[in-house]
């Protein structure tokens, strides 16, 4: 057995993810209590890699938490801030304590966080990543140098089904599967028959695919990440649905629209399974699963 | 091919002038001119400046091409001058500046920020098409480069944060990877899009990098 959450992608049966976003600080508390909300509710917990560009807590160390609180963590990992040498070794350090799982990431521009003047490493790619990841599996590094003790992952990549033009995402998604990606979460997602046909394109590849969810938290927040948002389509309904909840039930009713979708999406069988971000209310996703009936 | 330049503030300048009271000005007959940092215009307009804080300029040349072999003549034309002044004052590209260091012992102080090498698209317009790298790949790139034209200079195809066309880092910016998408489709050659390219060879020439031919 690679990692449980290996053995609930080929299991068959509906899988759930979630993600948890590390402080900004070395205060753990809030994390600690998100993870104990979700980690038995979920098949595996994402922990984001400076999300954003953000510098915060390491990935690798809410990784940690969420072994040691006896939950299943994916490791991600960016290629924005480490060089093939500190990749490497950060996939070391993290089969040997245990950590079985790894999402793959180009990573955001710095530009976009509050470092606005760091340098940008991007020595790798994604998909060089995902190489590497099977690489080391084959007891060498990058370097050609033996090692002594190899890793195992469950590595997974993401794609974005809704990105305008579609073709070049197409291709690098095509890259990602031949670099040895066994599962795929995707970009926020909200048209579902937009995603269906995606879906079918993707059932063509010997990979698993969790649609992403992300908890609308207001109708303006909606328009914001249609507007902003790479890759982020909201429809109108849904804004609309949102804008007419009454004062102090916005949040309950993005948490029944993200949870009527998770349960469409189960309902036809359309992907494999979700990947759930909460962005900021964690301690919300249990509230969504339960909307989903699940 | 140009070197762009931008002159640094002058309160940049005066700060490594501080200790400083005669200043010889070099300006640049090509890169700096063209671009209106370092030509006759703003060496004349530094030098009063510099005047009118106090300084006293020894003199000024502006070097047809500063980069190039013939600054040493024309150093060697304007030597007194040069001579009976603390430091030069540099504007041409960071290039000038290395060349004129070669002939002169005094401190030779950059009033330049020397920022990439680029075309002129349109008049005024430039724009940095080669980081020269040393691997070049616009034969399977359809002529635009990604190293230079993709913020993260990725070579393996688009970030997830590309958005119809645009960059997430300047919503102005053009995707390159749209782009070469796009040229590649004209071309018939989508095939390319999928080719996969391994991690980036980073000592083709190590650095300091140097070559005799």
């Amino acid at each position: 057995m690679v990692s449980s959450f290996k053995d609930a992608l080929n299991s068959g049966r509906f899988v759930i993810t979630s993600e948890i976003a590390p402080p900004k600080g070395t205060n753990l508390e809030q994390m600690h209590h998100h993870i104990e909300l979700i980690r038995d509710k979920v098949d595996a917990l994402n922990v984001t890699d400076h999300q954003s560009s953000v510098m915060r807590f390491p990935s690798i160390g809410g990784c940690l938490a969420i072994k040691e609180q006896g939950g299943e963590p994916i490791l991600q990992m960016t290629c924005r801030d480490r060089n093939r040498l500190a990749l490497q070794a950060e996939l070391l350090l993290a089969y040997t304590r245990g950590i079985r799982n790894v999402l793959c990431l180009t990573g955001d521009a710095v530009p976009v966080g509050d470092h606005k003047e760091a340098k940008g490493v991007f020595d790798l790619d994604s998909s060089q990543l995902l190489r590497t990841v099977r690489l080391l599996e084959s007891g060498k590094d990058m370097g050609g140098s033996d090692l002594d003790g190899a890793v195992e992952f469950c590595a997974g990549a993401i794609v974005t089904p809704e990105a305008q033009p579609i073709e070049p995402q197409l291709a690098k998604f095509e890259k990602k599967v031949e670099a040895g990606a066994e599962f795929f979460q995707t970009q926020a997602i909200y048209d579902l028959d937009s995603f269906s046909r995606f879906m079918e394109y993707a059932r063509q590849f010997p990979v698993k695919v969790l649609g992403g969810i992300v908890l609308l938290s207001s109708a303006r927040m909606a328009k914001y990440m249609t507007e902003n948002v790479p890759g982020i389509f909201v429809p109108q309904n849904l804004i609309d649905e949102l804008s007419v909840a009454p004062r102090g039930e916005v949040l309950a009713k993005g948490i029944e629209i993200a949870g009527r979708m998770i349960s469409a999406l189960k309902k036809d069988s359309i992907c494999d399974g979700v990947h759930i971000m909460a962005i900021g209310r964690e301690e919300v996703v249990p509230d969504i699963l339960a909307a989903a009936g699940i | 091919m140009k070197s762009i330049t931008k002159q640094k503030p002058f309160e940049e300048i005066m700060g490594q002038l501080a200790d400083i009271g005669r200043v010889y000005i070099i300006g640049c007959g090509t890169c700096t001119t063209m671009t209106g940092t370092g030509g006759i215009d703003q060496v004349l307009e530094m030098k009063d400046r510099l005047q009118e804080a106090g300084k006293r300029v020894s003199g000024w040349t502006v070097i047809p091409i500063a980069c190039d072999e013939m600054t040493e003549v024309s150093i060697k034309e304007n030597k007194r001058a040069i001579e009976d002044a603390n430091c030069v004052l540099a504007m041409p590209c960071a290039l000038g500046v290395h060349r004129i260091s070669l002939y002169i012992d005094r401190p030779v102080i950059p009033a330049q920020d020397t920022l990439f090498i680029a075309v002129e698209d349109a008049p005024g317009y430039f724009r940095e098409v080669c980081a020269q790298c040393g691997q070049c790949i616009l034969g399977e790139t359809a002529g635009i480069c990604p190293i230079t034209a993709c913020h993260k200079g990725l070579v393996n195809g688009p970030c997830g944060g590309t958005n119809n066309g645009k960059c997430e880092v300047d919503q102005e910016q053009d995707c390159a990877w749209t782009l070469i998408y796009e040229r590649l489709e004209k071309q018939g050659r989508l095939d390319l899009l999928r080719k996969y390219h391994p991690p980036r060879n980073y000592q083709v020439t190590p650095r300091p990098r140097m070559i005799k031919i």
